[in-house]
């Protein structure tokens, strides 16, 4: 019997495969290695011992710059979702009508325009913002990420809604639910996994930024992947090993959890 | 009084877009479906059935024209206040939710207590027989369960009329056919007004009480399947319902009804005139394919024709067989119903008689 075609039995496939994971994981795995370092050098290895975290854990510094990474992360996530998902509603829960298409891209534009552009637009128009109201909070960060966290929500909760069947929406009025009814028991429930998705999404990119940040911040408002950026310039330590291994740590958290709610409903 | 009309279309016309790209989905269309009626909406795709059905429902609002329900229009009222409900093509059951709550979900939506809603779903369970899935999810049940379910979902709230919108294409043959003897079943049990819209004319026939046949946005024809199938009312009913062999003639005479028609092909063939219809010269007569027997060519019968046999199908229950008629260019179909262990009476390319039964024939008005 002639075998069907797979692409897994093509020759050099797995050498392929196996290069590319190589690639792709042997750095992070590297890291991970060095932060469970007991010595002090980057280069070589002295025994294993969690010194490095307990001193990330003790640096005042890098405890205040994760709790400003969450906070910013966790407002402009939750802000961005409901944008996105409002948007998703209304390009994707209609017939299609001219100029959506335009709508798309205006939507997704953040993600085509050079991260450093949007740094440079914001440093220069919040420092006018600034002089007007005289406000230096948080607020700025907490803009600037709500900005470009956006498309990154929208795509989940798009794809997820494209995928949905738009008579059941009509079924439901059909049914006596109002438009709101039909939202609360139709729609959302059934977006529930995009919207959560694209909230994950926001989430981890948000915590991740740093161009932006580092234009957008104000003096004392190092997130950490600032902070870690300055400290790098000065000197490496395999402190930043450890901070870097317990960030990995938290993205694989926020994956994990999100593949196991996503599972549960189908 | 006469009884109110369960529905009544009143000059309606819902239009797509505009200017130069406008299109009458359905044009100027009126029609008044009676209470407790088994009513099709017949016609081949785009002729603007669904779009109808959507007027009713609520989904699309008419351009212009009424739409009463029980005498109250209802053209500008929102889907979620009529109390009609619709069975879709794709069922559009909610998937995250049981078959249970699906079916009672109509009910919740209108506040009712909740053992109210549980003694309704409990019923509707029984009526369309599948109390054994009640708590199942839409998505591990059958495609012929989810049509039930999908029935007993838009039945539950017991609505004033209930929409079907081709809920049977995407059945098997067998369970068509089971669903169809169901349906009947459902409305004579409820009692509800039931509008179906179909492009199956089969499906149209064996179901319905009346039929509108519809083409172009417009209904062609009202009438009961019978009517419909015996007096079509223009050559699109004639060939839309049913095979159709269309002779052209010129008419002779007409006496008490019926008249003789002089055909080229065929000679002079009596023909029955529609009612209140009165023609001269040129006409179409129409016969269908189950009146016409084939017979040796050279049998001396009353309105009989010859040809050559030029293809011959077997469908079981019956064969088909297609007569080039002696002008060379008129195709004739005839059916003829198949006789325990009969062979083959004629072969391809052999020259055959047709005679046309008794009454076969009728004058087209237009």
């Amino acid at each position: 019997m002639a075998k069907t075609f797979s692409i897994r039995r093509q020759r050099g496939f797995t050498t392929i495969a196996m290069a590319c994971f190589f690639a792709l994981y042997l750095p992070i795995a590297v890291l991970v290695f060095y932060s469970f370092n007991a010595g002090e050098s980057l280069a070589s290895f002295d025994g294993i011992s969690l010194r490095w975290f307990t001193k990330a854990f003790q640096n005042q510094q890098v405890i205040d710059a994760s709790i400003r990474s969450l906070q910013i992360a966790s407002f402009a996530a939750v802000v961005a979702t409901i944008a996105a998902t409002m948007a998703a509603l209304a390009t994707t829960r209609t017939e299609p009508y001219r100029g959506l298409t335009l709508k798309y891209a205006f939507i997704n534009q953040p993600l085509m325009i050079p991260e450093i552009v949007t740094a440079v637009a914001l440093l220069i128009f919040f420092a006018r913002v600034k002089i007007w109201t005289g406000y230096s909070g948080l607020g700025y960060l907490i803009a600037a990420h709500t900005a470009f966290c956006i498309p990154f929500a929208y795509l989940p909760i798009r794809a997820r809604l494209e995928n949905m069947d738009l008579t059941l929406e009509k079924a439901a009025a059909d049914l006596y639910a109002t438009p709101w009814n039909t939202f609360r028991y139709v729609t959302l429930p059934l977006l529930w996994p995009g919207i959560l998705a694209g909230f994950m999404l926001a989430f981890v990119i948000s915590l991740d930024d740093v161009v932006i940040t580092e234009f957008v911040k104000s003096a004392g408002q190092d997130t950490l992947p600032t902070y870690m950026l300055g400290q790098i310039r000065r000197s490496i330590t395999p402190e930043m090993n450890a901070i870097s291994t317990l960030f990995l740590l938290l993205s694989v958290c926020v994956v994990t959890v999100f593949f196991i709610v996503n599972r549960k409903r189908v | 009084m006469a009884e109110l009309n369960a529905v009544e279309i009143r000059q309606v016309s819902k239009i797509f877009g505009f200017g130069e790209f406008a299109f009458a989905a359905v044009d100027n269309t009126s029609v008044s479906i009676r209470q407790n009626e088994f009513f099709t909406l017949l016609g081949p795709s785009g002729c603007g059935k669904t779009t109808l059905l959507r007027l009713i429902a609520g989904f699309e609002y008419p351009t212009s024209g009424e739409i009463m329900l029980n005498g109250e229009n209802i053209a500008a009222m929102p889907p979620f206040k009529r109390p009609i409900n619709t069975v879709f093509q794709s069922y559009a059951l909610f998937p995250h939710m049981t078959v249970a709550e699906n079916i009672g979900f109509g009910l919740t939506m209108l506040g009712k207590p909740k053992q109210e809603i549980k003694d309704r779903v409990d019923d509707m369970l029984k009526l369309v027989r599948m109390e054994a899935l009640a708590g199942r999810r839409t998505s591990q049940i059958s495609g012929g369960q989810q049509q039930r379910v999908a029935l007993a979902r838009a039945l539950a709230p017991q609505p004033k009329v209930l929409l079907l919108d081709e809920p049977l294409s995407a059945l098997d043959y067998k369970l068509r056919k089971d669903m169809q003897i169901e349906l009947k079943r459902l409305q004579a049990e409820t009692g509800i007004t039931f509008i179906f819209v179909t492009h199956d004319q089969e499906e149209a026939l064996t179901m319905s009480d009346r039929i509108a046949v519809m083409s172009s946005g417009k209904i062609l024809q009202v009438g009961n399947p019978r009517e419909i199938y015996d007096a079509p009312a223009d050559r699109f009913v004639a060939d839309f319902i049913g095979e159709t062999n269309f002779l052209k003639g010129r008419i002779s005479s007409v006496t008490g009804g019926i008249a003789d028609v002089d055909t080229p092909v065929a000679g002079r063939i009596s023909a029955t005139m529609p009612q209140d219809f009165h023609a001269e010269g040129e006409v179409t007569v129409v016969l269908r394919p189950e009146h016409a027997t084939l017979c040796p060519p050279d049998r001396a019968v009353a309105n009989q024709m010859t040809g050559t046999l030029e293809n011959v199908v077997y469908f079981g229950t019956d064969t088909h067989y297609h007569v080039r008629l002696s002008d060379g260019e008129t195709l004739f179909t005839l059916r003829e119903q198949n006789k325990p262990l009969q062979s083959a009476r004629f072969n391809q390319g052999d020259t055959v008689g047709i005679a046309l039964e008794a009454n076969a024939a009728r004058v087209l008005r237009n």
